[in-house]
């Protein structure tokens, strides 16, 4: 294989492990846009994944299994809503907390009703995501360079993954030419601000953690019904973490989210293209050290280079009315 | 009566145990500024905020021209035609000015419709007014007098008839403040009503029509400003005849105790706050440094009591140098003479969920009076405490209260008996009668002019310009980080507004 086609199914690949980031760091735009903290995008994930995962292989049906999952993630974003815009908790603990009962939850419900290890039952073509080949992929396959481009890179994919592309201008539409979306951005900067315009601050956190759980669902449910068929524990493997780091390197803005979501993934792309292959100067590198280079240089790149990341002001910090 | 405007008839309501308005009734008549004067904590701004719809009142019934309203909420408040100013500036500040106007008033749920619609009431509202603000600046861009006049045009584009304004010269200069009551003075020639609250008597007798007074949660007087002085509304705030010239003597100032020859401080984002500032104080003087806040005062301030890192500069304290630029050790000026009054008493004065005994120590608390070993000496400190609750009249006299449920005034004395009882040579003091009732600021004062009669060297930092030209036995003005001028107390206001505007200070730096 040339240069050129390694590029391209490296880039293929960097596209399909990055959807769930990308979904998910929209997800988390929205709250923290909003002034609702939210560690818990991980928690949320899995936990749809896990319903998606389960329903679609009782139903049969992909379309019952992801909205299973839009269902669970909305209910998780409700109960971490609950807790840090009504009872006006520590944000961080809650989303911790939903982190780990979800982690726990999800096998133990898995096992009891599947008896195969945490495992959903694997699920057949009727009940997962197909490809989607785009008109006239096959055709022009042969064309040089732009047809690898087509049909190989940009056709085949999940409709879920245009979805997720397709969500970063929607998302951008949302939050700066919408009504909802300059309320929105308002009430994570100056909560009182909005209260004084005689704006509901609690209704509009809980819209935003709607949106926020519905995000997440779509990630859930590309793991357990596109990019693999089921449910697997753990499937999620820190993407939540990964998601939220990507949305403080790009600043809370969702195009920036796009193109820091696709670098993680095409550091993760990478980290699988070049395991077991030895590499030039340095000769064979532990696989353990290439799983963990996305992760390192997340640390790196957050420590360093993004200048001044700043939050929205309101962020993480419940509304009471001055008194 | 139907010009009558608002009414308020037996509002009452209650914080927990603090009864922050006790059956209150109000009139305000329809075209006229209303002035409501009182004291902090007197329940104006819980008073207003009922009629704004942000708190419920317990009881009572509010009247808008004459037809009662049940006011939920801000909604229901702007429905009836009230729009408010708030103290704080309820603005988002990464937001235009237009985007900040329309927020909660938008027309339709996409937003380019209603902006270009907003934009030309905008400017409609700007001409008839005499408001100008570019649209499209950011609020963070603006200074504050602006900002000020994008909350009065979000009131205005909600169409309110009654506009509340709680405190607004609080935060502007004395030309910016002017400015302001030439507005109000357009708006009410409009047919506007004005509820203009503040606890400045200045400001009452200039621009109110009539003025209500209220103390310690009650509506004690009603007055119309012509017919009334600044002596008898004094005396209603307090409750008692109160001195409202500070007296004091000539200084006779001694040797320079505090030096600071060219110091310039920048902050974390490396913008210079302090510009090569240079000055002296001496012993058994009141040096007052005037200006708006924000033009590096602060950070003065705490350079020169270690709590910031200075770039360069030096500072002789008792002419012997401290390393300013360098390490930091406010314990060790602390043992060198120098005391500090801290501008913002709740965040670096105080823990207030400590108690009063603990606050009264606090820096102190390695003097071996204090310590028992390596153990807290909790009786001496008690003991220590309650005398200096006695000396500086402190209430309620309990050296064991949470300081969190001492006034405004007491806190203030807590960190005033703390700083003042160490016997200090050099005194350095921000804001000290911030948030303070008038009985209280009376005491602090006379205390600050002992301390000035008693030799000590006193630095003193205020944004009341009254307070600093009362004090003061040499002022200087500071303008964006730069000391523009050096002026006697005996000088004008105008004289110094113009310098704390940054007007006169140019002229005087270009001759």
């Amino acid at each position: 294989m040339d240069f050129f086609h390694v590029l391209v199914v490296l880039l293929e690949s960097t596209i399909r492990v990055s959807v769930p980031l990308v979904f998910a760091a929209l997800a988390g735009l929205f709250t923290e846009r909003a002034g609702v903290f939210d560690i818990g995008l991980e928690g949320k994930m899995l936990g749809a994944a896990f319903a998606a995962g389960a329903v679609a292989a009782v139903t049969q049906s992909v379309w019952m299994g992801l909205l299973a999952a839009i269902l669970i993630s909305i209910l998780l974003s409700l109960v971490h809503g609950y807790a840090s815009i009504t009872q006006r908790g520590n944000q961080i603990v809650s989303g911790v907390a939903i982190n780990f009962i979800v982690a726990g939850s999800t096998v133990i419900l898995g096992e009891a009703w599947f008896r195969q290890g945490g495992r959903t039952p694997a699920l057949a073509e009727g009940a997962r995501f197909q490809t989607i080949n785009l008109p006239g992929a096959d055709a022009i396959r042969d064309v040089p360079v732009l047809g690898p481009i087509y049909a190989d890179l940009l056709s085949g994919h999940f409709l879920l993954t245009y979805l997720a592309f397709a969500m970063v201008p929607a998302s951008w539409w949302i939050l700066y030419r919408t009504r909802f979306g300059l309320r929105l951005r308002a009430v994570g900067e100056n909560p009182g601000a909005v209260d004084t315009a005689g704006i509901s601050v609690i209704w509009l956190r809980y819209r935003a953690v709607i949106c926020c759980g519905i995000l997440c669902g779509f990630a859930g449910a590309y793991l357990s019904l596109a990019m693999t068929a089921g449910f697997v524990k753990g499937m999620t493997a820190g993407k939540g973490y990964i998601a939220l780091a990507a949305l403080i390197f790009a600043k809370w803005r969702p195009k920036n989210v796009m193109f820091a979501c696709l670098l993680f993934g095409f550091l993760d792309a990478l980290a699988i293209r070049l395991q077991g292959t030895p590499l030039p100067l340095v000769g064979q590198v532990p696989v353990q050290l290439m799983q963990a280079l996305p992760y390192i240089l997340t640390v790196i790149l957050l420590a360093g280079f993004i200048g001044k990341a700043i939050p929205p002001k309101a962020g993480g910090v419940p509304y009471v009315k001055e008194r | 009566m139907d010009n009558i405007a608002i009414e308020l008839r037996g509002i009452d309501k209650s914080f927990g145990p603090v009864h922050a308005n006790n059956d209150i009734n109000l009139k305000v008549r329809k075209g006229t500024i209303h002035g409501i004067i009182g004291e902090n904590g007197a329940g104006k701004s819980t008073l207003m905020s009922i009629l704004y719809g942000f708190y419920q009142a317990d009881r009572g019934e509010i009247f808008v021209d004459g037809k009662e309203v049940a006011i939920r909420d801000p909604n229901t408040a702007i429905s009836v035609g009230i729009g408010m100013v708030h103290q704080h500036f309820m603005l988002v500040e990464n937001f235009t000015v237009l985007e900040n106007v329309m927020l909660g008033a938008e027309d339709s749920q996409i937003l380019n419709k209603g902006i270009a619609k907003a934009r030309q009431e905008l400017k409609g509202l700007e001409k008839e007014y005499a408001l100008e603000v570019n649209p499209d600046a950011l609020i963070e861009e603006l200074p504050v007098g602006l900002q000020q006049r994008v909350e009065i045009l979000k009131a205005l584009y909600r169409r309110a008839d009654i506009l509340i304004l709680d405190e607004p010269t609080g935060v502007l200069t004395p030309a910016e403040a002017d400015h302001l009551f030439r507005i109000l003075g357009q708006l009410k020639a409009q047919g506007k009503t004005i509820i203009l609250i503040t606890h400045k008597l200045r400001e009452i007798m200039a621009i109110t029509d009539e003025v209500s007074v209220m103390r310690r949660g009650e509506m004690v007087a009603t007055r119309t400003t012509r017919e009334t002085s600044v002596e008898e509304l004094a005396e209603l705030m307090v409750g008692r005849r109160v001195l409202l010239r500070v007296e004091k003597g000539e200084a006779s100032p001694g040797d320079v105790k505090l030096a600071v020859e060219g110091l310039t401080v920048k902050d974390s984002r490396g913008v210079t706050m302090v510009d090569d500032v240079s000055l002296e104080v001496r012993a058994g003087e009141i040096v007052g440094i005037a200006g708006v806040a924000g033009n590096g005062q602060s950070e003065l301030l705490e350079a020169i009591a270690g709590i910031r890192k200075a770039t360069s500069g030096t500072v002789l304290l008792n002419g012997q140098s401290v390393d300013v630029t360098g390490h930091r050790d406010p314990a060790e000026l602390r043992a060198r003479g120098l005391a500090h009054v801290p501008e913002d008493r709740h965040h670096v004065g105080l823990v207030l969920k400590f108690e009063e005994s603990e606050n009264a120590i606090l820096g102190y608390h390695n003097d071996p009076r204090y310590l028992n070993g390596v153990f807290l000496d909790i009786d001496a400190i008690r003991k220590d405490a309650e005398e200096k609750i006695a000396k500086y009249d402190i209430r309620p006299p309990n050296a064991r209260l949470k300081t969190a449920n001492f006034s405004g005034g007491n806190q203030q004395k807590i960190v005033l008996a703390r700083e003042m009882e160490r016997g200090p040579d050099v005194l350095i003091i921000g804001q000290p009668t911030r948030g303070v009732d008038v009985g209280a600021i009376e005491f602090i004062h006379k205390r600050i002019i002992e301390m000035r009669d008693q030799g000590k060297a006193v630095l003193l930092v205020s944004v009341e310009l009254d307070e600093i030209r009362s004090l003061s036995d040499r002022i200087l003005v500071m303008f964006a980080g730069r000391v523009v001028g050096e002026r006697s107390p005996e000088a004008t206001e105008g004289e110094l507004g113009l310098l704390m505007a940054g007007v006169e200070g140019r002229k005087e730096a270009a001759e």
